[in-house]
């Protein structure tokens, strides 16, 4: 690893003025994803800032009857908390289906979301790479692209976003709460991360000098007919080739709200909203699925390893679908 | 002809050093003061520092879980964190588990049910069954065989390692 000069900060405050004007300083937190990639030279912060003794590790209910997350709580906190497994139990299992429970008890929420792609090329150095080096080209795409985007990718980079909390937090419409030089705002979680365009090294629409200090829950939490379905190449520890983040508003066999999130499959948990409207007032069946799945991939691109996502996440949303309808168990 | 460089000249390009950072922290009971550079990682302080070479450094990555230690009762992987980010904290590796000569059960289980060959990821399989037992999480095969799925054992031990872990669990319930 380089070497890079190391702060802890004492709060937000001091943590925004530290910096700000600083580039080539970073936030660490968790660090699970960030020391990996500076290890392998990825990553050249020349100064840490330390941000675990911020007063940001706590999950409270907000006056709106929603939950308010604490950028610093772990995920294992997060996961395990009894407001989000009652009331968010799609966000608990989603959290579960990623990483390891080593890894889970020191990733904080807050850096979840900001954790970077497993895009091979993006670690291998050697390779050319527009996220890692803009400009020097995307070697996914005519490459071993089997983990890749097939949804609003562009010609500069087919990576995706790894998160599995990211596609819960998607399907909730959490919003994400940041503060900076110029005070705090909040961004919808649908607007946080970015597509790749002409920009794929900037991942998402936080600046360089604000901080997350809290992810807020809507009240619906969808706890009586959700699922989380991650399909991947191993039952455990691996990342999703693709998933799906569903919750039903169900009455008397009617569909009264759908919420879909896909992970895997584009740079940031891929909603759309215009298609879940498909479902709304409609029975819950299998062929109604279905036309939401088409809906849902319409236009998807395959660049040849990857290719199979485009049948395989159309039948994995009907199976998610599915799954919330009838509440059986989650894999 | 050059001029001979001053003093002043030979110090200011001398390769720059960040400040060391002083860290105190509690490792298997024993209070320890260090002297770190900041991009040490806790699993370099223990073997590199304080010779603590029980926990082991595989893939340096969080992959493996052979650096698996506990951190206020809670496992991490040691080799993704930096030592100076824990000022304060209490830290067991696989040298605190045993009191005096009598092993940990954990340990004593992983030889009864002869739960590993070549015995490299074993001190962190140990400490991450420890912390499996503290989370309290696991209450079926499948849980055990997810919840320990950060550890890898090259050797493939692992129907014996899952019994160990099923053992301490039920262990830990009785006590």
């Amino acid at each position: 690893m380089r070497s890079f000069t190391y702060s802890s900060a004492s709060d937000v405050a001091g943590a925004v003025e530290e910096i700000s004007g600083q580039p080539e300083a970073k936030f660490i937190a968790g660090g699970t994803n960030l020391l990996d990639l500076m290890k392998i030279d990825v990553m050249q912060p020349r100064h840490i800032i330390d941000i675990t003794r911020l007063d940001l590790a706590t999950i409270e209910e907000t006056a709106a009857g929603g939950l308010r997350l604490g950028a610093l709580a772990t995920n294992a906190e997060t996961a395990y908390h009894e407001q989000v497994e009652n009331r968010y139990p799609l966000l608990s299992h989603a959290i579960l289906a990623g990483a390891t429970a080593q890894l889970r008890n020191k990733a904080t929420d807050a850096g979840n979301l900001l954790q970077r792609t497993r895009c091979y090329y993006f670690y291998d150095k050697a390779t050319p790479c527009n996220k890692r080096e803009p400009g020097t080209g995307c070697a996914a795409i005519n490459g071993i692209n089997r983990i890749h985007a097939i949804l609003g990718e562009s010609e500069h980079c087919i990576a995706t976003h790894p998160s599995d909390m990211a596609v819960a937090l998607a399907a909730l419409e959490a919003v994400v709460l940041v503060s900076g030089p110029e005070g705090e705002r909040a961004i919808p979680i649908a607007d946080f991360h970015r597509l790749p365009g002409n920009t794929p090294h900037i991942d998402t629409n936080l600046g360089e000098d604000e901080i997350i200090t809290a992810i807020e829950l809507p009240a619906k939490g969808f706890a009586r007919n959700y699922t989380y379905l991650k399909v991947r190449d191993r039952a455990s520890y691996a990342f999703a080739l693709v998933s799906v983040a569903a919750g039903l508003e169900i009455e008397g066999g009617t569909i009264k709200e759908a919420r879909i999130a896909l992970g895997g499959v584009a740079h940031k948990p891929w909603r759309l909203p215009h298609a879940e409207a498909l479902l709304h007032g409609q029975p819950a069946t299998p062929e109604n699925f279905r036309k939401v799945a088409e809906a849902y991939i319409a236009g998807a691109t395959g660049y040849g390893y990857n290719t199979f996502k485009i049948e395989l996440a159309k039948r994995a949303i009907v199976r998610a679908l599915q799954q919330a309808t009838e509440m059986e168990a989650t894999s | 002809m050059k001029n001979k460089p001053e003093a002043e000249t030979i110090e200011s390009t001398a390769p720059w050093l960040p400040p060391k950072h002083s860290v105190t922290l509690t490792i298997n009971g024993a209070a320890h003061q260090l002297e770190l550079e900041p991009w040490t990682s806790l699993l370099d302080m223990l073997r590199e520092h304080l010779q603590l070479t029980g926990t082991k450094k595989g893939c340096d990555h969080g992959q493996c879980g052979a650096c698996t230690i506990l951190v206020d009762g809670k496992r991490i992987n040691s080799c993704l964190t930096l030592a100076v980010m824990h000022e304060g904290s209490a830290i067991t590796t696989v040298e605190g588990l045993a009191t005096g000569q009598e092993l940990h059960p954990v340990q004593q289980a992983f030889i009864d049910h002869d739960a590993f060959q070549c015995g490299y990821c074993t001190p962190g399989q140990i400490c991450s069954t420890i912390g499996l037992i503290n989370e309290g999480k696991a209450k079926t095969l499948d849980d055990i065989r997810d919840l320990m799925s950060g550890n890898i054992c090259r050797c493939g031990a692992y129907t014996n390692i899952v019994k160990v872990v099923q053992e301490a669990l039920e262990r830990s319930k009785t006590q």
